[in-house]
């Protein structure tokens, strides 16, 4: 079944509690829209860990501060917007974790599953201060893991 | 999350159950493991039902941290979709992994 032009926006404050809210309208667009149940699966990942990110990392957990959450389906393209107050960072300062010198450490995995599960993402960052990461997915894809993101 | 421990054989099989992530698991997950009477430590995630990156970073916290003690981490009883990101982070080198308790005991 194809959805054209649905939008749903939702914005939390930075309590990690909320994240699975934004994660299960995730899943649930993407099964609506006739995703399997893997497919839509990874791409809740991908959004859990974007607002985990921008919770942690964006809004430094001052939960005065708002994540705010976009999804946009035209067709078979999903368009995903997760976007934060924080000041920002360099993504090509996060170290790769398939480095065998990285393999161990306990964080810094969650811009890499994106990049796995997503086809691309891309964020921008505001001159007044915020975050906006822009994840975008054909669902005609295909389902599971997509290979060869990192 | 929940966990509950038994012991076979002077190895501790901790059952977790729920989720492990990020302020939801996450350090419990690292607690259990730190307070286990035993060094070999055997962890049935059959009841997992979600991980995040965060989970994951507390496993392989976890391993470093009992391997470092002279310890043994092993897993049991992986559920699918954790298997499947353990294996794109490489992360399934790292980590001994049994679909039989029996076998996994008898592996320490």
């Amino acid at each position: 079944m194809e959805r054209d032009g649905e939008r749903i926006e939702i914005t939390i404050s930075s309590r990690f509690e909320n994240i699975e809210l934004v994660q299960v309208i995730a899943e649930h667009l993407c099964e609506n829209a006739g995703m399997d149940e893997d497919g839509s699966h990874w791409i809740g990942m991908a959004v859990r860990e974007a607002v985990a990110n921008a919770i942690k990392h964006g809004n430094k957990l001052d939960v005065k501060k708002k994540v705010n959450a976009s999804f946009e389906l035209n067709g078979h393209d999903l368009a995903i917007t997760i976007s934060d107050e924080g000041t920002g960072f360099d993504p090509e300062t996060v170290s790769d974790p398939l480095n065998p010198q990285n393999l161990m450490k306990t964080s810094g995995r969650g811009i890499f599953y994106m990049r796995t599960f997503m086809d691309q993402i891309r964020y921008t960052f505001d001159a007044g201060g915020g975050t906006s990461l822009v994840m975008t997915k054909n669902l005609a894809k295909g389902t599971g893991i997509a290979s060869g993101k990192a | 999350m929940k966990a509950t421990t038994r012991e076979v054989n002077d190895i501790a099989i901790i059952k977790v159950e729920g989720k492990i992530t990020i302020g939801a698991g996450d350090q419990q997950l690292r607690d259990v493991i730190a307070s286990a009477a035993s060094k070999k430590i055997l962890l049935d995630l059959s009841g997992v039902t979600t991980i995040d990156s965060s989970g994951i970073g507390e496993l392989v916290g976890s391993y470093t941290t009992v391997t470092n003690k002279g310890g043994k981490l092993k897993l049991l009883h992986l559920p699918a979709k954790l298997n499947e990101l353990l294996h794109v982070t490489q992360l399934i080198t790292v980590f001994e992994v049994y679909e039989n308790e029996q076998e996994a005991i008898n592996s320490f």
